[in-house]
């Protein structure tokens, strides 16, 4: 087992240096860098020179992009990613709380879609082709075609201004709720899909049709023989999904006024703020690869099926 | 024969095509109900694009500083927006840089990918290797946060949001052409053009390319909303489509404030986005029906 764990953990070694090379690539590509996009149209042109050749040795701006990418490589490794230009502090200070304001709001969206996603799934496969499975469906395929940005916003109007069940601009827990809701609910449609695909493979199988044959009622047959397998396949490809919430949570979080990594990520690439760019994509990313990490060990714990030697 | 009689009576009154062949994939397209609603959508967004000029009731750009925030009536079918533009007509000339979008995402797509995935399937053992070590790292990242990686590099405009949206799905489609490559690359009639001495390019453009066809037109039903939306969430947030232009992420976002006082001037743009990528997801749907080779 310990030895599975290394091999992948060795695996991802290679993606994480690749995520760093594209992070890098934000400052190392960009027509104007940081500094003349800071100073543009504001001072006069010579002053504008002399600050900007002042604030590119500072950041070493002025080294060539192998030197560049290894001392930005070794700075992040030490928790270091710079200080932001536009904030004129250390990234790392701003983004600490942000990021657990994004991981709060991505888990309890999580938690939502698989609670809705997962039974509508299981539901709809039990139901196959009867009116529930095509209505059930029907709604996934709406939830996929569903911008998040769009659906946000109906979620404001319905809720905050026509229904007035929650102040427009709550506090406490209650800023938590239309966010959460709203990632959530996108996410239960894929997660329905996946729920329905693979109960419905597993309902084919021997076991099942043993367990039947033995007299035990349809309710038993999905509770006891069919659910385990099924939410070991969902399982599977929650790391992913996590990933993608994390992606919806950059649109979510600037509809709500949600103070995550996402709403300053999207500042961060209008300032053009690099340091801050990369440094939350990268966090992004690395939480994205380590969720997938954990979900994949978690399986091979579970599932002795899985040989830890391949 | 009309298509309400074709509904009416089905198969057997035409004489069959080719079991398999495009003809008959059409044919069952045109029964598939899914299919029918989703590309009659589209049909009238591409209705819409193509005579714009000649649709919309108003100039989609008149600014009327006394008529703003207008609620729907006769003269502005959905009401006026937060300068007195008419929305109905922005929405109709709007399915042009939906269309165009669409279009320019799936063809850096496709391009490259289709490329990408020839060269690693068809190629040499080392150019696989590196294309598939590349397109790995970059389906490590979130599909999103790939885009507004790409976008942060680039820097934000209605082109690079294309561009980003585009490049992020490159890895997808070498992915799915890589594979059937070296599906078909194994099938025995390729073994038998190989014995008579065609080269490797030959047998990948004259067996490999065109087995990729089905595949990637049922890929392109999956890819393509996603690519839509995607750029539309890029305007949405302000790193795509600029202020004036009608795009339908950009009307959505500049009226976003007036939400509390004027809902359609947000709910118009939103509802168009939603409606054309459903029935691109019908569409797809539909066409998954009749091309996955496995409901067959």
């Amino acid at each position: 087992m310990s030895r599975y764990i290394l091999r992948r953990l060795l695996m991802a070694l290679p993606v994480v240096v690749g995520i760093l090379l594209l992070t890098f690539l934000i400052q190392a590509v960009i027509p104007t860098d940081a500094v003349s996009a800071m100073y543009e149209g504001q001072v006069t042109e010579d002053e504008a020179a002399e600050a900007i050749a002042a604030m590119r040795e500072r950041y070493g701006l002025d080294q060539p992009w192998y030197v560049q990418f290894v001392r930005y490589g070794a700075n992040v490794l030490q928790g270091d990613f710079g200080e932001s230009i536009r904030l004129r502090r250390p990234v790392s200070e701003e983004i600490g709380y942000r990021f657990v304001n994004t991981l709060t709001l991505t888990g309890v969206a999580l938690l939502i879609g698989i609670g809705i996603g997962v039974p509508m799934g299981i539901i709809s496969a039990a139901k196959k082709d009867t009116w529930l499975d095509v209505g059930a469906m029907t709604v996934g395929l709406l939830g996929i075609s569903m911008p998040a940005f769009f659906f946000g916003l109906l979620l404001i109007l319905v809720f905050a201004v026509w229904l007035m069940w929650i102040p427009v601009v709550p506090r406490g827990g209650a800023a938590l709720l239309l966010p959460a809701l709203t990632l959530g609910l996108i996410e239960a449609a894929p997660l329905s899909r996946i729920a329905r695909s693979a109960m419905i493979e597993i309902l084919r199988r021997d076991h099942i049709r043993a367990a039947r044959s033995r007299g035990m009622g349809e309710f038993s047959v999905i509770m006891r023989h069919a659910l385990p397998g099924t939410l070991l396949a969902v399982m599977t490809v929650i790391g992913l999904q996590f990933g993608n919430l994390l992606g919806g949570a950059f649109i979510i979080e600037v509809i709500f006024g949600w103070r995550g990594i996402g709403e300053l990520g999207v500042k961060a690439i209008q300032w053009r703020d690099f340091a801050l760019t990369q440094a939350i994509i990268l966090i992004s990313a690395g939480a994205h690869i380590s969720a997938n990490l954990l979900v994949d060990i978690l399986y091979a714990w579970i599932d002795p099926r899985v040989d830890y030697d391949q | 024969m009309s298509l309400a009689q074709s509904v009416a009576a089905p198969a057997e009154a035409a004489p069959q095509p080719r079991r398999g062949g495009w003809r008959w994939a059409m044919a069952r397209l045109l029964r598939n109900p899914s299919a029918r609603i989703g590309g009659s959508v589209l049909l009238l967004i591409l209705f819409c694009a193509a005579f714009a000029p000649w649709v919309a009731p108003h100039d989609p750009l008149h600014v009327n500083t006394l008529g703003r925030l207008l609620p729907p009536s006769a003269t502005n079918w959905l009401g006026t927006d937060e300068v007195g533009r008419d929305i109905a007509s922005r929405l109709i000339f709007g399915t042009r840089y939906f269309l165009l979008i669409c279009l320019i995402a799936s063809t850096i797509s496709g391009g490259f990918g289709i490329l990408l995935g020839l060269v690693a399937g068809g190629g040499s053992a080392l150019a696989d290797t590196l294309i598939m070590r590349c397109t790995d790292m970059l389906l490590a990242f979130p599909y999103i946060l790939l885009v507004l990686a790409i976008v942060a590099i680039l820097g934000p405009s209605l082109w690079t949001a294309m561009a980003a949206v585009g490049i992020a799905g490159i890895p997808g489609y070498a992915r799915l052409i890589r594979s059937v490559a070296l599906t078909v690359k194994r099938e025995e009639y390729v073994e038998a053009a190989r014995a008579l001495g065609a080269s490797e390019a030959q047998i990948i453009l004259s067996t490999v390319l065109p087995n990729t066809i089905s595949p990637l037109i049922v890929y392109l039903s999956y890819a393509t909303p996603i690519a839509a939306l995607s750029a539309a969430a890029l305007s949405f947030l302000g790193l795509g489509a600029q202020a004036p232009a009608p795009e339908w992420g950009a009307m959505l976002v500049n009226s976003r404030s007036f939400l509390f006082t004027a809902w359609w001037a947000v709910a118009a743009p939103g509802l168009a986005i939603f409606v054309a990528i459903f029935s691109m997801n019908l569409l797809g749907n539909g066409l998954r029906d009749v091309l996955d080779p496995r409901d067959v």
